[in-house]
């Protein structure tokens, strides 16, 4: 093995994108300001449900600055689509109801759109937003996720009889009951995996702009993938052809999946920049956010394992109701299917397998992929059974986990739920991670606190993911109407510098450094001779943007396929240079060889070679060097790993402390060892968020949300987390030319169950088993107050 | 509209704004200093701290004529040409930033919080950072960079 080189792959680079957001000059959406730019506010349904009886726009109309007030009686063109159809058991596709950029006649949750308001300032849009008389007729709303599908309950659609919007499964019904019919104990399990708020800390932002003279929309937005955009928007809901749309997406201040889908703000700048024929921009203000961002999770499920005498995973068995909201966000209905049922094997041999899934539709705001987006919510149910299982059984946790782990000799292993883990070595990760977090010597630690009067508990995870999603034809085959490949363009410039165009978008990843140092090592040129470019449909030639912790695994493997034709055409221009055969061109640190000679020819010499063709092999090839390839995925790939918490718990008040978390994770080949780790990071503190802190709450009478701002939704702040103890342990991906295989979700993916797994420990003494997320002071009060068992007094 | 006058990052700076602009807004929309990030609308995540008569101040929170006459400084006015504040290059070389969006306003609160105390314990920092949400980092290497950046203040 080579020795790093310190910009090479491997190498902890620091970040290519730091300067300019240090020093205030990040270019986000909302520093974007065009030539007579105006400005618009959303007029949003105060009701959950309720019939819009009458607008009554007069006042508003004449109020200072107005330009013009659009409601959906103007609305002329289509609704916002859903990107995968789900098919239930019965064959009948999903219930897909419109999704109109702005309400006609009925409003289905608090923050759904009802007036675009343009004015010349944002505050006179805002002013004149409250001049607008709506007359409402109140509908009786459902928002709970666990009732929706019952009889006689409010509904959201019409032809969603009891909320339905499919009633789905996976698996093999019959060998499973019959894996159950021989069981020697059976572990059940009911869980709720509450709803989130992905609140990345850059609110959504637009600015639309038409240009009469050429008739070109340009739309800046805040989004992980400017082509889906471009191409939803443009081709199913404004019918504009993609020359005549450019989509850009500058700087974006954190997505975490939310900012992946096609929302309603989008197309209606785009149209009524037309309309007025002035750039329109809208920016969020947070309380509008958690009344319009995509929210997250919100499964509610009841899970079974069967086991036999020795703790042999024999069978699993699970039915979850997975929310949608009142409406199809663009990938939802592949969340709670495709990215979750999925997953139910974990890490684990059980031979059976089936599961259910009916999706419902409630009056709150739309659900959709956030952060890990299915894997988390079976990492969390699999994780907490487990456990359960291991108490019931009287095994020790580590030792059943152990029993049931796939054997790393098994991979290919086809999971009896459609996925094929192509690699994976849960023993060394788990082995790992105990050490590192001394898992021997937590007894002593426990006693030590039970000294001071505290409660000590430690918990564990060992799960996988599939993500780098994944092979076109399979994603088709399922439902999805989009293919997953994605595009990358090498541009060789004549004095041998780079710029790397990339249909993945970064949005605090550090793609730009990342992928400057597999093109710099690729292709033996320094670093500072590489840009990348993103986010923008007039320059790149395709994408499908960055989720599923895809853009290594499939947009950098795109880029090795490019660089692969780039350095084949330099190895022919290089030859001719040399006067040698092509077969025996070697490319090595940046320099062409001839085998066996002291021939030598730069890369620099060869880019300026193909663009000053006067010693060229013309007749045969043309000149320049740019290469563009597309890659699809061969299969999903499967990041796995351990993570470890140890947590304290203060019987007085309830409270909560996270005292370590270890996590050692395998996400394939490591290009920037650093930035992983700071994905780890950040993936690991939104999963204690979920654990401790984090809940989306709806009023179960009015529909109203409860938790629409941070000072009712707590986000994870510096206080709340610990020091994080972060490794990996790479198997390598064997499918695709780098062996990465991802690292934006694994953090949020395996964290939740081992706090949860944590708190449960501390308790344990007490006789309490079970507790739902956020496990808050509150709650861990109350479970400590009504345990079994009582604490014994000081 | 009343005139408001002051200096910010060295320089006087001066515009019409109505009563109720925010001094972020001004900053923001008056002077075009976009480096001052607006993150939320309950004055809790701290994108928009900037420096007010060299206190941290949330600039979402403070009109614009409370200002008049103040000196500012905005993560604009941090570093000294092309070299960073020793705060900024504590955040780079610590990777103590992801899509960078919150990172103005923690770095201006960061180097108030060494201001106050010049040898912070890690958690003097974690509860001097309390205000600044962060959705990215988990702010493990913010924790850090603040650290490096306090040692680095005091050379």
């Amino acid at each position: 093995m080579t020795a790093i080189s310190a910009t090479g792959i491997g190498a902890a680079v620091k970040r290519k994108e730091d300067y300019r957001f240090l020093t205030g000059q990040g270019r986000y959406t909302d520093d974007i300001n065009r030539h007579g730019q105006v400005y618009a506010y959303i007029l949003r349904s105060p009701h959950a449900h309720a019939e819009i009886a009458k607008i009554d726009l007069s006042a508003a109309k004449a109020a200072p600055g107005v330009i013009t007030i659009l409601t959906g009686a103007d609305y002329d063109k289509g609704g916002l689509p859903a990107g995968w159809q789900i098919h239930s058991k019965d064959g009948s596709p999903m219930i897909e109801p419109p999704h109109l950029p702005l309400c006609k006649d009925r409003v289905r949750h608090v923050g759904d759109q009802v007036a675009l308001v343009i004015a010349e300032t944002y505050a006179q849009a805002k002013d004149a937003a409250e001049q607008i008389d709506v007359t409402y007729k109140e509908l009786p709303a459902i928002v709970s996720t666990a009732d929706a599908d019952k009889p006689g309950k409010p509904q959201v659609w019409a032809d969603a009889k009891n909320n339905l919007c499919f009633d789905w499964h996976i698996g093999d019904k019959a060998a499973t009951e019959a894996a159950f019919a021989k069981a020697a104990h059976v572990t059940k399990i009911d869980l709720v995996n509450q709803r989130l708020v992905p609140n990345a800390m850059e609110p959504r932002a637009a600015v639309g702009e038409y240009d009469r003279a050429t008739g070109e929309y340009t739309l800046y937005t805040t989004s992980q993938n400017p082509h889906v955009i471009r191409l939803l928007m443009g081709a199913f809901v404004l019918r504009i052809p993609e020359h005549k749309l450019r989509v850009v997406a500058p700087d974006v201040g954190g997505g975490f999946g939310s900012k992946i889908f096609h929302y309603a703000e989008e197309a209606l700048l785009t149209w009524a920049s037309a309309k007025v024929n002035r750039p329109i921009k809208w920016t969020a203000e947070r309380g509008e956010a958690f009344l319009s961002d995509a929210q997250g999770r919100d499964h509610v499920s009841h899970a079974e394992l069967a086991m036999d005498k020795d703790g042999k995973f024999l069978g699993l068995r699970v039915s979850t109701i997975a929310n949608m909201g009142a409406y199809l966000s663009t990938f939802a209905p592949c969340v709670p299917t495709y990215l979750y049922a999925t997953l139910l094997a974990g890490v684990y041999t059980t031979p059976a397998i089936y599961a259910e899934v009916k999706a419902v539709f409630t009056n709150t705001v739309v659900v959709d992929a956030y952060r890990g987006a299915g894997r988390p919510e079976a990492t969390y149910l699999l994780e907490r059974l487990v456990d359960k299982a291991a108490r019931e059984m009287k095994m020790d946790r580590v030792e059943i986990r152990r029993k049931n782990f796939i054997p790393t000799d098994a991979f290919p292993y086809q999971t009896p739920v459609a996925l094929q883990y192509d690699s994976g070595d849960y023993f060394s990760t788990l082995d790992m991670a105990m050490k590192n977090a001394d898992w021997a010597g937590f007894e002593g630690r426990r006693a030590e606190a039970k000294k001071r009067g505290m409660l000590r508990g430690i918990g564990i995870s060992t799960y996988l993911e599939a993500c780098g999603i994944a092979p076109s034809a399979v994603v088709g085959s399922l439902g999805a109407r989009a293919g997953l490949y994605e595009c990358g363009s090498i541009r060789v410039h004549p004095t041998g510098s780079v710029t790397v165009f990339t249909g993945t978008h970064s949005h605090g990843q550090g793609h730009e450094t990342t992928f400057s140092q597999l093109v710099s090592d690729t292709l033996g040129i320094p670093i500072e001779n590489v840009d990348v470019v993103h986010g923008d449909t007039n320059k790149i030639p395709f994408g499908m943007g960055t989720y599923g912790s895809r853009s290594l695994a499939v947009g950098g493997s795109a880029l090795v396929k490019a660089m692969d034709k780039i350095i084949t055409k330099a190895k022919r221009i290089a030859a001719h240079l040399m006067e040698a055969s092509v077969a025996d061109v070697e490319f090595k640190n940046g320099t062409f060889t001839v085998a066996g000679t002291d021939k030598s020819v730069p890369f620099g010499t060869v880019a300026l070679t193909a663009y000053v063709p006067h010693n060229y092999p013309i007749t045969e090839l043309e000149p320049g060097l740019e290469e563009t390839a597309f890659y699809d995925p061969l299969n999903f790939t499967y990041p796995g790993g351990c993570h470890i918490c140890e947590v304290e718990i203060d019987p007085d008040t309830g409270v909560t402390q996270v005292i370590g978390f270890t996590a050692v994770d395998d996400v394939g080949r490591v290009i920037n060892p650093m930035i992983v780790e700071g994905q780890i990071h950040g993936g690991v503190t939104q999963g204690i968020g979920q654990a401790l802190l984090e809940n989306c709450v709806y009023d179960e009478e009015s529909g109203q949300l409860l938790t629409g701002s941070y000072m009712d939704y707590c986000m994870p702040r510096a206080d709340d987390v610990p020091n994080y103890k972060v490794g990996t342990h790479a198997t390598m991906c064997t499918h695709n030319p780098l062996g990465s295989k991802g690292v934006g979700e694994v953090g949020a993916i395996g964290s939740p169950p081992a706090v949860i797994n944590a708190v449960l420990d501390a308790l344990s003494p007490l006789g309490v088993t079970d507790i739902t997320m956020p496990a808050t002071p509150l709650k861990v009060w109350q479970a400590i107050q009504s345990a079994p068992t009582k604490m014994a007094a000081e | 509209m009343p005139t408001v006058e002051m200096t910010v990052n060295g320089k006087g700076a001066s515009a019409q704004v109505e009563g109720r602009t925010l001094l972020v807004q001004f900053l923001r929309e008056k002077l075009g200093l976009t480096g001052t990030h607006i993150g939320c609308d309950t004055s809790q995540c701290g994108a928009c701290v900037v420096h007010v008569d060299g206190r941290a101040v949330k600039s979402c929170t403070m009109l614009a004529v409370q200002a008049a006459g103040a000196t500012v400084t905005t993560i604009e006015g941090l570093a000294n040409g092309e070299t960073l504040h020793p705060m900024q290059e504590a955040f780079r070389e610590n990777h103590g930033l992801q899509c960078g969006f919150c990172t103005p306003g923690m770095v201006m609160t960061a180097i108030d919080l060494v201001k106050n105390n010049p040898s912070p314990s890690e958690e003097q920092i974690r509860h001097g950072l309390e205000g600044n949400i962060c959705r990215c980092t988990g702010y493990h290497n913010i924790v850090k960079a603040v650290k490096a950046g306090a040692s680095a203040m005091k050379g």
